[in-house]
């Protein structure tokens, strides 16, 4: 836990405190975390002077922020326009199919979270799917759960990063707050 | 590294790069955009630097990760200079064979070159393929010889003597003249002249003044942005610099969206690259000129790459529009003057400085100047960055370069100008494209998003695809945008699911009008073109879902798949692949679906390899209306 604030000190740090940084530090906390438990929140509250209620507005209103932790592996499937009319829908349905949850939401194991995007920035390789860094482009849905299945067993690849964003109990999922 | 402090300095560090640059004859230029990034160019470069040091040709022979050209379904892309050789979709394991035969031997390797679908003649040089031949790249054309975390790369080609060229041989006011004469208008979608923009921010009073980059790119399908601020960041910030000291600002921003991590990455580098070589920060060249470039990223939001909403970004707060009675050009960023462009805008301004206002007229239309970046995507032959100038016709983008539809499919529609722009059909083919020409038959430039449809796309669920992007991504400030946007989306899905009357029809383009009229943002204001253009154009495919049909067979709750007794042969193939086990059947006997089951997922249309799965359209008594919220 006081590892965990010094983290966040450290990024708050960076940005020597200002307080227009705030979406930069949340942004960097997400990266950390792949979430923002609610300690972290109250501690750039505390620091920066700025009232929860706007930093949860922040956290809100934008798509890279989750108030909820999120699986070992990050699976965003691409539905912008050109995805779109090259069967991108399908590869959601596929993975959604494959995991047993819906777009938007974590496998009980905490293995998988599963988004969709609007465009990745590899059009031309549609339709694209992207788990964690990695690209997957011309993929036919046939395709998905195979790839899926290699993020589940080669845990051998997981980085410390990794190892460590898997949820801990002090992580309480944040109070229910207002979901877009 | 020691700073450069003059003009002479600048122009003497360019010639030892040359010098330097003499002794190496060849370059392997592999492209490390997002797009062969993806396929695995990484590994290619890898090897080729492996295979170079093995062979002992390193003093001959350098390798370069470079930015993208636009090409990336081909990729990864190898282009060996001098010779220009272009390999296309390189893995790997290729790349020794290229060494020893290619790069030693001086053998080409018929196997990796572009193969021209029409002549089936295989094509040696880059700029001999057609997707290539046909284009105009001003602003493109170095991402292959550059590597974009270089900055010598971009100084070797003439970097930064626009800079020079604007601090040392031009007032501001000058600089600002030429931006106005070159006729440079904004190429984030609006189209506003550049000069013009510059002006009002020059001319309000103020202490301080911004500029600001806006490379969000929130248009899905559209990658112009990206390749641009990836593959040669230098050039939009040689551009920043020339804006700041034609308006007066001295702080410069680049809000880059957080999806393109590349993008920040090499934009932060090359910033950082500029300061060590003292091309930023206090008296630049020892012109007297201080400046400085920050990199904010943005979180996810589209309606946040709308100037006053980005500004609010950037100041950490909610990314939302503002009423603008007053320009941010005069009230932006903390309340001061500031002057918002796009990532293309901006590159576009040392060409512009270095080649003259003049040269930069002789490019394009009457009132639209110079080339655009096109993001050619969709069933399409060759998709990819396409540039060209202003006024160039859709058949010679779609068909010359873009090598037409794909499968023998009919050519149905384009759609241009990202979520808020239009959908036009076949008989605009001939259409010159630029700003004023688009927005004359209903749908406009957008940020250059271009995507081509053929028979299997549905015009209503392209309808509803934007309405339902732009109704998730409005900021719900105003409720014609809010409550409107999402009406309309009710209408869209009860007309995909066969359950909309002609009535419904008449309130969505009564709706339209409504929402274009009283929203406060552009957001709000365009979202109805998808649904306008395509009701303009496609009346008929509306007719049909009305009647209960979808006409390319897209529309789920509209169709109905069967198997033909004829033709299946009991694979099982079908029935391996349904997700819902809505398939029954022994081996070797005739297979048969539950359509009570069936999600019309389409699997078994795809996988069957004897044709005999069917798909029909027709209003169906038990609707399973699955896109229904
Ligand atoms: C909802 C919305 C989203 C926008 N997104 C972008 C964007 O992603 N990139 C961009 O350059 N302009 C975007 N714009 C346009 C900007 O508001 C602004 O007009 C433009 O960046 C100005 O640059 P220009 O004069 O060089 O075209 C958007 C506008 C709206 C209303
Ligand atoms: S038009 Fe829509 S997106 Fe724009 S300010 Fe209004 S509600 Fe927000
Ligand atoms: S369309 Fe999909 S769900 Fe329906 S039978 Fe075929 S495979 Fe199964
Ligand atoms: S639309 Fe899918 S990557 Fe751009
Ligand atoms: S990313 Fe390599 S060609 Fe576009």
């Amino acid at each position: 836990m006081i590892q965990e604030l010094r983290e966040i000190d450290e990024i708050i740090d960076e940005y020597q405190g200002q307080k227009n940084a705030l979406i930069q530090i949340l942004l960097k906390i997400q990266e950390k975390k792949h979430w923002l438990p609610k300690p972290a929140l109250l501690w750039v509250s505390e620091r920066l002077n700025i009232p929860m209620a706007q930093i949860l507005q922040i956290a809100t209103f934008y798509k890279a922020f989750s108030l909820e932790p999120h699986g070992e592996h990050i699976i965003r499937v691409c539905l912008g326009t050109a995805c779109h009319v090259r069967d991108g829908p399908k590869i959601l349905e596929a993975a959604e199919q494959h995991l047993g949850i819906k777009s938007g939401e974590t496998t009980p194991d905490l293995k998988f979270t599963l988004e969709s995007v609007n465009c990745l920035g590899c059009c031309a390789l549609g339709p694209v799917m992207m788990v964690d860094t990695n690209y997957h482009g011309k993929l036919r849905p046939s395709e998905v759960p195979e790839i899926l299945e290699q993020y589940r067993t080669d845990t051998s690849a997981l980085t410390n990063e990794q190892q460590k964003r898997k949820p801990t109990a002090q992580h309480q999922p944040a109070s229910p707050v207002i979901s877009r | 590294m020691t700073k450069i402090t003059s003009r002479k300095e600048l122009e003497q560090y360019r010639k030892n790069l040359q010098k330097q640059k003499g002794s190496k004859n060849i370059t392997i230029s592999v492209c490390a955009g997002t797009g062969c990034l993806a396929l695995k160019a990484q590994e290619v470069v890898d090897n080729f630097r492996e295979e170079i040091k093995k062979h002992k040709l390193s003093a001959n022979v350098e390798v370069k990760e470079a930015g993208c050209p636009g090409f990336c379904e081909k990729g990864a892309l190898v282009v060996i200079h001098p010779e220009e050789i272009n390999y296309i979709k390189v893995q790997p394991e290729d790349v020794a064979e290229i060494v020893s035969e290619t790069i030693v031997k001086k053998k080409v390797i018929p196997r990796l070159l572009y193969t021209d679908p029409h002549s089936t003649k295989p094509i040696k040089k880059e700029s001999d393929i057609p997707f290539y031949k046909h284009q105009k790249r001003i602003l493109l054309g170095n991402n292959m010889k550059i590597d974009s975390k270089n900055i010598d790369d971009y100084i070797l080609y003439g970097g930064y003597s626009a800079l020079a060229k604007a601090l040392f041989d031009m007032k501001p006011e000058e600089v600002l003249e030429e931006v106005k004469k070159s006729n440079l208008r904004g190429r984030g979608g609006g189209g506003f002249p550049t000069g013009r923009k510059w002006e009002t921010t020059r001319n309000a009073q103020s202490d301080k003044k911004y500029v600001i980059v806006n490379c969000d790119e929130g248009d899905p399908g559209a990658f112009m942005d990206r390749a641009l601020m990836e593959g040669n960041p230098h050039l939009v910030l040689e551009g920043l610099m020339i804006g700041g000291y034609a308006i007066g600002a001295n702080e410069g921003f680049v809000y880059v969206r957080q999806e393109y991590p590349l993008a920040v990455e090499n934009t932060e580098i090359a910033i950082k690259k500029l300061e060590e070589l003292g091309l930023l920060g206090k008296n630049i060249l020892g012109s007297g000129f201080d400046f400085t470039i920050t990199v904010h990223r943005g979180a996810g939001a589209f309606v946040s790459g709308e100037s006053s909403a980005l500004m609010s970004a950037i100041e950490g707060r909610v990314g939302e529009p503002r009423p603008k009675y007053i320009h941010t050009a005069v009230s932006g960023l903390w309340n001061k003057p500031t002057c918002l462009n796009n990532v293309e805008t901006w590159a576009n301004v040392p060409l512009i400085i270095n080649n003259g206002a003049a040269w930069f007229q002789k490019i394009g239309t009457e009132n639209s100047k110079g080339t655009k970046i096109f993001s050619l995507v969709g069933k399409v032959n060759n998709t990819g960055l396409v540039e060209v100038p202003m006024g160039t016709t859709l058949r010679e983008i779609i068909y010359t370069i873009g090598g037409g539809v794909p499968n023998g499919k009919k050519f149905k529609a384009v759609q241009t100008g990202g979520p808020s722009g239009g959908c036009l059909p076949e008989k605009y083919l001939d259409l010159p494209v630029d700003f004023d020409e688009l927005y004359k038959v209903g749908s406009m430039m957008g940020s250059g998003g271009m995507i081509v449809m053929d028979e299997d796309t549905c015009m209503v669920d392209i309808a509803r695809y934007f309405v339902n992007f732009l109704s998730q991504e409005s900021c719900g400030k105003c409720i014609p945008c809010r409550e409107g946007l999402r009406h309309m989306l009710r209408i869209l899905n009860d007309l995909t699911t066969g359950e909309a009357t002609e009535d419904d029809v008449k309130l969505l383009e009564e709706l339209s009008e409504v929402v274009q009229l009283s929203s406060l943002c552009a957001l709000g204001q365009s979202a109805p073109n998808p649904v306008l253009s395509t009701l303009q154009y496609f009346r008929d495919e509306y007719q049909a879902h009305i009647n209960g049909e979808c006409p390319a067979k897209v529309c789920k709750g509209l169709l109905t798949f069967t198997i033909d007794a004829a033709k299946c042969t009991g694979c099982g193939l079908c029935m391996k692949n349904c997700p819902v086990e809505a398939i029954t059947g022994e081996k070797k006997t005739v297979h048969h679906i539950n359509s009570d089951i069936c999600i019309k997922c389409g699997n078994c249309y795809e996988v069957c390899k004897f044709n005999a799965v069917q798909k029909a359209t027709g209003k169906q008594k038990k609707v399973v209306s699955v896109e229904r919220r």
